[in-house]
């Protein structure tokens, strides 16, 4: 076993880009995210890659979009407000079928907020935020070790099937310190075969474009339809989902991020005083664990959403039980944690009283 | 065994290193740890406070918000967590700078002019290594020796006797006790 480093959140996503083969990276600074170019600007010089404090957010974007249409292996970062400036050049990275890969540590909003960590940003990475029909991979670490070894999975998935990915961190996860140990082996990308698709110098080969758009009529429904098979591929594969003390559970809290872990000190109150509580952490957010779901919904009958968010994962749960269960919510905005005794006082009142829904909002 | 630990202080005093430092050694002590710092606008002078939690199984959330002890290095961090301690909890007091008492009954207070110690030391800097030598010594959540192979750990640019100097201090703040 690997020796364990005690790193932060940011920390771990940067070095865990640069070992999964990044080497170009673009961004603007935003609390809480700044470890994040603060440690590329000198661990990719160090790799043979390479750097830039951009004048903005959409520059920054806009960077990455060219990195990636040379097959290079790249990266943006920056926190909710940030994200919002980077919608446009996701939207057009995904109609380009570029795999650029962006890291969001999510903060308070919407506008500017405050900077304490928060899950208000759900829609926008799963929606895809940006205009026009299209996805984006997008993984939600629990904890630093996740921060270290998501990047590696990311870079899979989206030069795979050529999509945006997305580590979708909140604030916690970025600034807290744990012990890391960095599981997948170290890509260099030298080794790495050129996309049969990416831009270069090369004048011995067939012309090759990269765009986003198709203005002759019907073509771009043909394009669309086309990534869309990538995207029904990637949701049969790729989805990831994690379960804690479900086999004999009553009750089902659906949690990612910092809410999953206040979510196991929760459950764990909650099996001490005699409620059968399970957790169940969806990984990917999207693809969304949905078919998972309705498999437990078979048993369960109550499922408790937990979010630092006024609920928008809650809806990919109803979405996904269809009516099947109970789908209750703890809802914490604002950019606070909740407590698990609070998570706890929530899950007794619905065994209790069986009430519908449960907004902490104060 | 789970020890939450909240350390505060004026910017500059040395709370963020002090909780990066515990969290290194009980990482070296083979537990399982978290820190996690106030953050933001942040400066010398101004006010900086972090949370450790030093525990034997996994930690749920970073954010210690009752602390088993509360480390309290000047006036303004006594004012705002002496009433987050557990019931039964510790506090640790920086008595060369906190005047006032605290108030409750139901905790533990370990008084450390630890001010005071550093300058004794020769280096004023080192007086949160005085507060964090206390605090071992009081809850034996960690030794003072795993704190001690942690600082260069952290510290890498830290001369020898630098180091030699932190552990001292460590080691005369391991010498107050609780009444």
């Amino acid at each position: 076993m690997a020796e364990k480093k005690l790193m932060k959140g940011n920390e771990a996503l940067a070095e865990g880009a640069v070992r999964a083969g990044c080497r170009f990276f673009a961004g603007y600074p935003i609390t809480p995210q700044n470890e994040i170019p603060e440690y590329m600007s000198w661990r990719l010089p160090q790799a043979g890659g390479a750097f830039v404090q951009s004048e903005s957010e959409v520059s920054a974007i806009n960077m990455v979009y060219g990195a990636a249409a040379t097959g290079v292996r790249c990266m943006t970062s920056s926190s909710s407000p940030g994200m919002s400036l980077k919608q446009e050049g996701i939207s057009y990275a995904a109609g380009a079928d570029l795999p650029i890969f962006i890291g969001n540590v999510m903060r308070g909003g919407p506008g500017l907020g405050n900077i304490a960590g928060a899950q208000g940003d759900y829609w926008q990475a799963t929606r895809g935020g940006g205009h026009g029909d299209y996805r984006s991979f997008v993984m939600a670490p629990n904890g630093v070790s996740e921060m270290a070894n998501f990047p590696h999975k990311c870079y899979e998935v989206s030069f795979k099937y050529r999509i945006p990915s997305m580590v979708l961190a909140d604030g916690i996860i970025g600034q807290m310190m744990e012990p890391v140990e960095f599981t997948n082996p170290e890509i260099d990308p030298k080794t790495l075969v050129e996309p049969d698709w990416a831009l270069g110098t090369n004048k011995d080969r067939a012309k090759r474009i990269v765009k986003s758009y198709d203005l002759r009529e019907g073509y771009l429904e043909v394009m669309v339809n086309e990534r869309v098979k990538r995207y029904k591929q990637i949701e049969a594969s790729e989805t990831m989902y994690e379960e804690k003390m479900m086999d004999d559970a009553e009750i089902a809290i659906v949690a990612y991020g910092t809410s999953a872990r206040v979510s196991v000190a929760a459950m764990k109150l909650a099996r001490e005083k005699g409620l059968k509580v399970g957790l169940f952490r969806p990984i990917t957010l999207w693809p969304f664990p949905k078919a998972r779901l309705v498999e437990l919904s078979k048993r369960i009958k109550k499922f408790l959403v937990v979010e630092m968010s006024l609920g928008q994962m809650v809806e990919d749960v109803q979405l996904s039980l269809n009516g099947r269960s109970e789908v209750h919510l703890h809802a914490k905005p604002g950019a606070s944690v909740m407590t698990a005794d609070e998570v706890y006082k929530t899950m007794d009142a619905i065994v209790k009283k069986g009430a519908k829904e449960y907004a902490a909002v104060k | 065994m789970y020890q939450g630990i909240r350390i505060s202080g004026f910017g500059g005093q040395g709370v963020i290193s002090a909780g990066v430092l515990l969290a290194q050694a009980g990482m070296m002590e083979g537990k399982e740890v978290s820190f996690f710092p106030s953050y933001g606008a942040e400066m010398r002078g101004g006010t900086a406070n972090c949370s450790v939690v030093v525990a034997s199984d996994e930690v749920s959330t970073p954010i210690v918000s009752t602390p088993d002890t509360a480390i309290v290095l000047n006036e303004p961090s006594l004012v705002k967590f002496e009433p987050t301690v557990r019931p039964g909890g510790l506090l640790i007091v920086n008595s060369s700078l906190v005047n006032s008492k605290p108030t409750r009954t139901d905790i533990k207070v370990l008084y450390v002019p630890c001010n005071q110690v550093a300058g004794e030391l020769g280096n004023g800097k080192v007086m949160n290594m005085v507060a964090l030598g206390a605090f071992a010594a009081a809850t034996g959540a960690i030794s003072v020796d795993a704190i001690a192979r942690a600082l260069p750990k952290v510290y890498k640019k830290l001369k020898p006797e630098v180091i030699e100097l932190n552990v001292k201090a460590l080691r005369r703040g391991a010498e107050f006790k609780l009444n």
